[in-house]
């Protein structure tokens, strides 16, 4: 079996699984978004009255963080309630940021823990050997009644990274490329795993990165198999008991694909799709009015840090805004203490409270009609980050920092030598 | 039993996601009529205005990709579609509709012979979909049982209240 399939075996109590095989598994934290109040509706309208197990919810203000309409506000205020009613330790605030960073942060992901959150970027836990997925808010509902949800056992396409990162190019480059080469739809209801010797070199950031954008090829969850790296996070952060479990020999992937990073350059997705993918180069120049740094696909301390070391002491072009957003309260005190934050200020940046921000076209940074932003989040659908004549390209945060420098779509590289 | 759905199709093409399903500026909407005044409304402003009760969207490939939103499918149901039909769907957007009693299927074959406003109609027991104006037929992966339950249970929480008014 893969670790995947064990990991829904353990969950589903059963010794082996088999590809296609449909199990009801206990699922070991379930996590709610803001955005889905449709999930305490429809905890009422299946009849649920208490939480099966309160321990293991955890509710996560993080979309409209803080709330910018009296309708969030009523929404967010109703969750509140709901924690209190219901016993709900885990309520993570407007002060706490994105779910996917604070579940990490805090470390309340693990290695072989079935996680369910009503946000379709659940796939980051990957980096983490964590089974995570996404669901719906009706789905989330019956975790909160039943403690258990159905999974189809997916197969496993592996992607084997080889050689050496060059200087400018990040783990978000690297999965741009494969979401190119292989299309938004390639992986749908399938797992992804990354393999080969090159994971060496991808920090526990960088490994989210590559995991929370397998969702973009339509990943149902994905893998990194945990190792010194992972442990070197895990350990002091995570206080639940875990068992590391690997994939046995002569398993059988549904597909192999393998990748030579080393000749990976700077990425952008064009306008208005994820596999719409080239080299930079082909858009270098493209004049800038907004660049965004943050988001669970790239708001990190080592996303700000290279951000800060691109524009420390000079200044965001004339024609450009720059948003920063922090992922999560963790990684805004760390950027604090390491000085990145008064360097980005300082070169024009505005911060935004961690959460979701402007990734999703909610509040707090909004496109206007005909207007072109460069980011590190992980979607560039019409209309994702305001107006639908908007154009987004998504880039790694370094892109986005360079892009910002110069008011146009530019290679960080030369400032990284 | 579950019924033949019958409506005029509104075509769209492939990667249709469910922020041109529904925008995310929309997303602290909840109640399913105010939901239903956005359907479509990030690729198809005209959608709402010319949508009937039972009406079927046909789409190439990945319809309903991206987010988590299950608002996606609400906006569809209580708008009044009867059935998406698409060459692929998006993982959650699939689960999502399934669980609300929104027949999604997957037929490859329909798309490319499919103009809006066609009449079509679709059998869910056999999935075979006719385009009544054009005189064709083509056929969809049929649904599993366990799906085929939940539909004709009018979605999932009628089942799980049944489920739980049994139990106690």
């Amino acid at each position: 079996m893969h670790a995947i399939e064990k990991i829904l075996a353990r969950a589903a109590g059963k010794e082996s699984v088999k590809t296609g095989e449909i199990l009801n598994c206990t699922v070991d934290l379930a996590g709610i978004n803001d955005l889905y109040l449709q999930t305490l509706r429809s905890f009422s309208e299946m009849g649920g009255s208490k939480v099966h197990d309160p321990g293991r919810i955890v509710l996560f203000l993080d979309h409209y963080a803080p709330a910018s309409t009296i309708a969030q506000a009523d929404n967010q205020k109703q969750f509140r309630e709901f924690c209190r009613e219901q016993n709900i330790k885990l309520l993570m605030d407007v002060d706490q940021g994105v779910c996917h960073q604070v579940l990490a942060d805090q470390g309340l992901v693990y290695p072989g823990q079935l996680l369910v959150v009503t946000d379709s970027h659940t796939t980051t836990h990957g980096a983490f050997g964590a089974f995570g997925t996404g669901v719906g808010a009706t789905d989330l509902a019956i975790i909160m009644i039943t403690g258990k949800l159905w999974f189809r056992v997916p197969e496993v396409i592996g992607i084997r990274l080889d050689g050496k990162l060059s200087t400018g190019v990040y783990a978000k480059d690297v999965i741009l490329k494969i979401i190119g080469e292989l299309k938004a739809d390639y992986a749908t209801y399938k797992a992804v795993e990354f393999t080969g010797p090159a994971l060496a070199q991808f920090s526990v950031s960088e490994r989210m990165t590559l995991c929370n954008m397998t969702t973009e090829m339509g990943a149902k969850t994905s893998y990194i198999q945990p190792d010194k790296i992972t442990e070197a996070f895990l350990s002091g952060r995570v206080k639940h008991p875990y068992e590391t479990v690997f994939t046995d020999s002569g398993y059988v992937y549904a597909a192999e694909h393998s990748y030579d990073i080393s000749a990976i350059k700077p990425q952008v997705a064009a306008p208005s799709s994820v596999d719409n993918v080239s080299d930079l180069a082909a858009y270098a120049g493209r004049p800038i009015d907004q660049a965004f740094i943050g988001t669970c696909t790239g708001g990190r301390v080592a996303d700000l840090a290279v951000a800060a070391r691109i524009l420390a002491g000079r200044k965001v072009h004339s024609r450009t805004r720059l948003l920063v957003v922090p992922a999560s309260k963790s990684v805004f005190l760390e950027a604090m203490n390491q000085g990145y934050v008064q360097k980005l200020v300082e070169a024009g940046a505005t911060f935004v409270t961690p959460g979701c921000a402007a990734c999703l076209g909610t509040h707090q940074g909004l496109l206007a009609s005909g207007e072109t932003c460069i980011t590190s989040s992980s979607r560039n659908f019409p209309g994702r980050m305001g107006h639908a004549r908007a154009e987004i390209f998504l880039a790694s945060p370094a892109t986005v920092a360079a892009s910002a420098l110069e008011g146009k779509i530019a290679d960080p590289a030369p400032y990284l030598a | 039993m579950l019924k033949i759905i019958k409506g005029k199709a509104f075509v769209y093409g492939a990667n249709i996601d469910t922020d041109q399903i529904y925008p995310g500026r929309f997303l602290d909407q909840t109640d399913p009529e105010a939901v239903a005044r956005h359907a479509m409304e990030g690729i198809d402003p005209d959608f709402v205005r010319e949508v009937t009760p039972g009406d079927i969207i046909v789409a190439s490939t990945n319809f309903g990709c991206g987010s988590s939103r299950e608002h996606a499918a609400v906006t569809l149901k209580a708008a009044g579609v009867g059935a998406v039909l698409a060459a692929s769907f998006g993982r959650i957007f699939f689960r999502n509709a399934i669980n609300l009693g929104l027949p999604v299927l997957v037929c490859p074959d329909i798309h490319s012979r499919t103009k809006r406003g066609d009449v079509l109609t679709v059998d869910l027991a056999t999935g075979q979909v006719r385009n009544e104006t054009r005189g064709l037929v083509a056929q969809a992966e049929p649904l599993s049982d366990y799906i085929i339950n939940i539909l004709a249970s009018g979605g999932i929480k009628p089942m799980i209240r049944r489920s739980l008014a049994h139990e106690s």
